[in-house]
């Protein structure tokens, strides 16, 4: 073993980081199961192979749902219906379970991903650093309200809290690519101030060199 | 530590943490190791009469050096002692190489690639800190049990598994008065013996590494830079209360501790230092990795619980408590990273001597996360008691533009600020909740002068809006009520009334809220009632 | 059995060790409002109108869900403990939308009722007015959402009494709502049973009979009960 490197196991490097679904505000009670989803109560087609085995993996055990419903999220980007449907059966849980539990935790998406992706800290550091403004201006930008995707699947925008690039403030993620210390003119002013602040300008025309779609869109 | 004593081999030490890497730690590190091995030979080929040119040059992998702010941060250790670096691009790896080997043809400061670069290890930031569970953070390999074991880890796991009982170590940890430090500040060793107590059966330890508060990173810090500590800590813990199973709930925000984690899990089974039998004993402990899926509340411990178990994150009723009842009904110690990884360090040097440290009801060292309208962001370890000016003025060198600090943030969206005229207050548990804040879990975030308070509490309601589980009444639509409170207060300045409304709700959101979550929400709200209420009523905040 | 004593509102009273304090104050001959309680199902603690004063206690406790301990002394309706249980019942009013002149429930809703008893005659709140649905698909009974107060009762008796888990919670914070089946109209989901439990023991008009119109619902809350003591004593209550 090399004196250099004492350790040839390393975990890999540079591991993306997962950001929260996002869920179009579907009416609550909507029962949005659309036909091309495999309905609960008929038998699924053909269970999606890959997701049993990784549920034999884990061991069948319903405390594991939580495990299983990130791996199906791996393979898929998302939740699709007959897969919960086929977790739900192999851990013999209930769906309404099943579904209780992927719709409350935030990094569960329940709706395929958009194109493209923008999420925001939102985490304190960078807020009191002006990543409040600087979410605003992208909520300008992209017409769409934080935790919001527009309907035509391009774009979404997407709120984080804190992780944990606190030195680098103000951040956000681009399709997964890190942006940090962004040029944000000012935090949001105290009422002390004369004037509020200025434009950010330069944040702006910064924001369209990363290919941000200029000015508001209809949503 | 980051300053190392001389040493005759140099070694660069290349922070590998979640906030460096950010910072462009990965890249610079590859140009080290490619430096490194372009000048010289491999250090497995080092012949006796290699020239000191051509002395093999150890590259390290470490966790956080601390000053994150500066990062990427890189430490270089020789025959002068620690020299430390921050913001290197990878180009200037070249140039650094050629001067730790003494080749280069200019003199350090000379170099234009390095200077401007190198950072005062003198300064106080460094020079106050009291590193105990941050010990081997920033000088072991985290991804390297041979380098854990070589500084000490798992000692003391051995030791207590062949000389102590069960008893004993407990008794050790009652004497240190080490509280927790995930917010709560509960003695630890009277959790410990909650839990021992119980009727015989099985039990569970539980790691919560759920580090949510915005603002804080104290946790990951540990589990990306030294998870053998932690590892060892619970597993004395799980002997010591007789729990032959745990889990680590980490937050899935945290992608690089969980791996690390991971790693180190199956390095400590291969030692024989988890599974049955632990280190020759009749102790047997597994832990296992339980990842979450973004969701603040279950940091609370009963949500925690549920998650593990698989269901939706709503805390319940207490009691029964989890040390008596916890997982699938069966006692349960949980307590959060840095009490864990406090614990080896306990049982080295007794409980008596880490109860000499600190102040008042608050023993041991505390580690704080500064970050917001300050100079110097990172992580600092000091003993508890140590003055909010000492850490945030005097460490954290105060507002990067020279103004002057506003508040500090203490605590997360369950804390409060405290107003620069209250900075000479210590940091321990009592003094913080007497100022209508709470020590939480480390996290501190320094509040500029630009910034209006009304905002601050604005933000953080809507950060517990967001968060709230929905299953109590007060915290699901208590909370979006004291929202739309603050946003007519922030939109045209608030009235007696409005304040009147605002304080009523948040005492009934505080009293009646089921869990943690909602019953620390309003205070974000009253502390900066308490202390700034005139910006409340002042003409509306701009900006927004 | 041993016995327990303690004081509620200045009156002694005894009960089997591993009572609720609920059940003590019943005892006493007093009551507290209640809205996620119901007798016959395990206690959540989430409407918080049942939290009570216990003297040398640092916090309120539910007493739904708190077990009585010797020499415990309640308190049930202090000045504070009467105000906050009006905000709670507020809150209620104004995160939903309630409409008591043409629910199917009005004079039988317990929420009604609490509001009453607690002396809420209007909300100090802004109403939220928040965009809610009616499933309707199933042939039996229909869910309003606007009505629902998240109390969890239907989904404890459907999975603790019933034992078909047609529902759950979804989503978290003021966007939970209750779900049938994989968020699917309850008229499709085959878990259901149509065994009407669900409708009996809810407190508002949010689930209700088809056949119900304005002010004709006639719940049956006490079912839960009579069908807990069935199964687990062998008891027919009537």
């Amino acid at each position: 073993m090399s004196a250099a490197n004492p350790c040839p196991a390393s975990a890999a490097q540079g591991s993306g980081l997962d950001l929260p679904g996002v869920r179009p505000s579907a009416g609550p009670g909507s029962g949005a199961v659309s036909q091309a989803d495999a309905l609960p109560g008929q038998e699924p087609s053909d269970g999606d192979e890959r997701i049993a085995r990784l549920i034999r993996r884990q061991g069948s055990q319903s405390d594991g749902l939580i495990e299983v419903l990130h791996q199906v999220q791996e393979i898929h980007g998302y939740l699709p219906k007959p897969a919960l449907v086929q977790v739900a059966r192999a851990l013999r849980l209930p769906l309404s379970r099943v579904y209780g539990v992927a719709s409350f935790y935030h990094l569960f998406r329940l709706h395929p991903p958009t194109e493209h992706r923008c999420a925001v800290c939102l985490g304190t550091a960078c807020f009191v650093r002006g990543g409040g403004a600087l979410a605003v201006c992208l909520q300008r930008r992209l017409g769409l309200e934080l935790d919001q995707a527009r309907e035509d699947g391009s774009w979404a925008l997407e709120r984080l809290s804190c992780i944990g690039a606190c030195g680098q403030a103000p951040v956000l993620l681009l399709d997964g690519v890190l942006f940090s210390a962004l040029p944000v003119a000012a935090p949001l002013a105290a009422p002390s101030a004369a004037e509020p602040a200025a434009e950010p300008q330069g944040l702006d025309r910064w924001l369209t060199t990363l290919g941000l779609p200029a000015g508001a869109e209809t949503r | 530590m980051v300053a190392l004593p001389a040493r005759e081999r140099p070694q660069l030490r290349c922070c590998g943490a979640s906030g460096c890497r950010h910072a462009g730690a990965g890249p610079l590190l590859a140009a080290l190791r490619a430096a490194a091995a372009a000048g010289g030979p491999a250090a497995d080929d080092m012949s006796a009469g290699a020239s000191a040119a051509l002395q093999p040059l150890e590259v390290r992998s470490v966790g956080c050096l601390r000053l994150c702010g500066e990062g990427p941060l890189l430490a270089w250790d020789g025959p002068e002692g620690t020299r430390l670096f921050g913001g290197l691009a990878p180009a200037a790896a070249a140039a650094l190489v050629d001067q730790v080997r003494g080749v280069a043809s200019l003199p350090l400061a000379a170099d234009p690639a390095l200077a401007g670069h190198q950072l005062d290890l003198e300064q106080p930031f460094f020079r106050l800190q009291r590193p105990l569970v941050l010990e081997g953070c920033g000088i072991v390999d985290p991804e390297c049990i041979e380098a854990a074991l070589a500084h000490g880890s798992y000692a003391q796991l051995r030791r207590v598994l062949h000389e102590l009982s069960p008893e004993a170590v407990r008794e050790q940890v009652r004497r240190s008065g080490l509280r927790g430090r995930g917010g709560g500040g509960y003695p630890t060793g009277l959790k410990w013996d909650t839990v021992a107590l119980q009727p015989p059966g099985r039990r569970y330890v539980v790691c919560n590494a759920d580090e949510g508060d915005p603002g804080a990173f104290m946790d990951r810090s540990v589990l990306e830079g030294d998870p053998h500590r932690l590892l060892e800590g619970m597993a004395i813990a799980a002997y010591a209360v007789g729990a032959d199973h745990g889990y680590l709930y980490v937050r899935a925000e945290y992608p690089l501790a969980i791996e690390r984690l991971r790693l180190a899990l199956q390095q400590a089974r291969q030692q024989g230092l988890l599974g049955q039998g632990i280190a020759g004993s009749s102790f047997n402990l597994d832990l296992e990795v339980r990842v979450g899926a973004g969701a603040y509340v279950c940091g609370e411990e009963t949500a925690l619980l549920h998650s593990i178990q698989g269901q939706r994150g709503t805390p319940r009723t207490r009691p029964p408590y989890p040390a008596q009842a916890g997982l699938w009904g069966a006692p349960t110690l949980i307590n959060n990273v840095e009490t864990f990884a406090a614990v080896p360090v306990i049982l080295r040097e007794g409980g008596d001597w880490y109860a000499a440290i600190g102040s008042g009801n608050s023993r041991g060292t505390k580690v704080f996360s500064l970050s917001g309208a300050i100079r110097h962001t990172g992580l600092v370890e000091v003993p508890m008691g140590t003055s909010l000016r000492t850490v945030v003025e005097t460490m954290g060198g105060g507002d990067p533009d020279g103004g002057a600090v506003k508040a500090v943030q203490t605590g997360g969206p369950s804390g409060g600020c405290i107003p620069a005229a209250l900075l000479d207050t210590p940091v321990d548990f009592e003094s913080l909740l007497a100022l209508g804040s709470m020590m939480g879990s480390g996290g501190m975030v320094v509040i500029g002068q630009g910034t209006a308070m009304p905002e601050v509490a604005r933000h953080f309601m809507a950060f517990s809006v967001n968060e709230s589980c929905g299953k109590c009444v007060p915290c699901r639509a208590g909370t979006v009520q004291l929202l739309a409170l603050l946003d007519r207060c922030l939109e045209r300045g608030a009235t007696a009334a409005d304040l009147e409304a605002l304080e009523a709700l948040c005492a009934m959101v505080k009293a009646t809220s089921l869990c943690g979550l909602g019953q620390a929400a309003p205070n974000p709200v009253l502390s900066t009632l308490r202390h700034f209420r005139q910006e409340y009523s002042a003409a509306p905040g701009a900006g927004r | 059995m041993s016995v327990i004593t303690l004081q509620v509102d200045g009156r002694d009273v005894a009960v089997p060790a591993g009572s609720t304090l609920l059940q003590a104050i019943r005892a006493a001959g007093l009551s507290v409002p209640t809205l996620c309680h119901l007798d016959g199902l395990d206690p959540v603690g989430a409407c918080r109108l049942c939290l009570v004063e216990v003297e040398g206690g640092q916090r309120l406790l539910p007493a739904c869900a708190s077990e009585a301990s010797e020499g415990q002394v309640i308190r049930t309706d202090t000045a504070q403990l009467q105000g906050y249980r009006r905000m709670a019942v507020e809150l209620f009013f104004a995160e939903g939308n309630h409409v008591c002149a043409f629910c199917v429930a009005n004079g039988q809703c317990e929420l009604q009722d609490v509001a009453v008893a607690v002396g809420m005659d209007h909300s100090r709140f802004p109403y939220q007015y928040p965009q809610r649905s009616v499933d309707a698909s199933h042939r039996h009974f229909s869910l309003d959402h606007n009505r629902c107060i998240l109390c969890t009762r239907c989904v404890r008796v459907c999975d603790q009494i019933e034992g078909a888990h047609v529902w759950d919670v979804a989503e978290r914070g003021s966007d939970c709502r209750i779900v049938a089946g994989l968020d699917q109209p309850w008229g499709e989901v085959e878990a259901c049973t149509s065994c009407g439990k669900c409708v009996d023991v809810c407190p508002t008009g949010a689930l209700y009979a088809n056949e119900d119109t304005t002010a004709e619902k006639h719940p049956h809350p006490e079912r839960a009960h009579q069908l807990r003591r069935a199964r687990e004593h062998q008891q027919w209550l009537r």
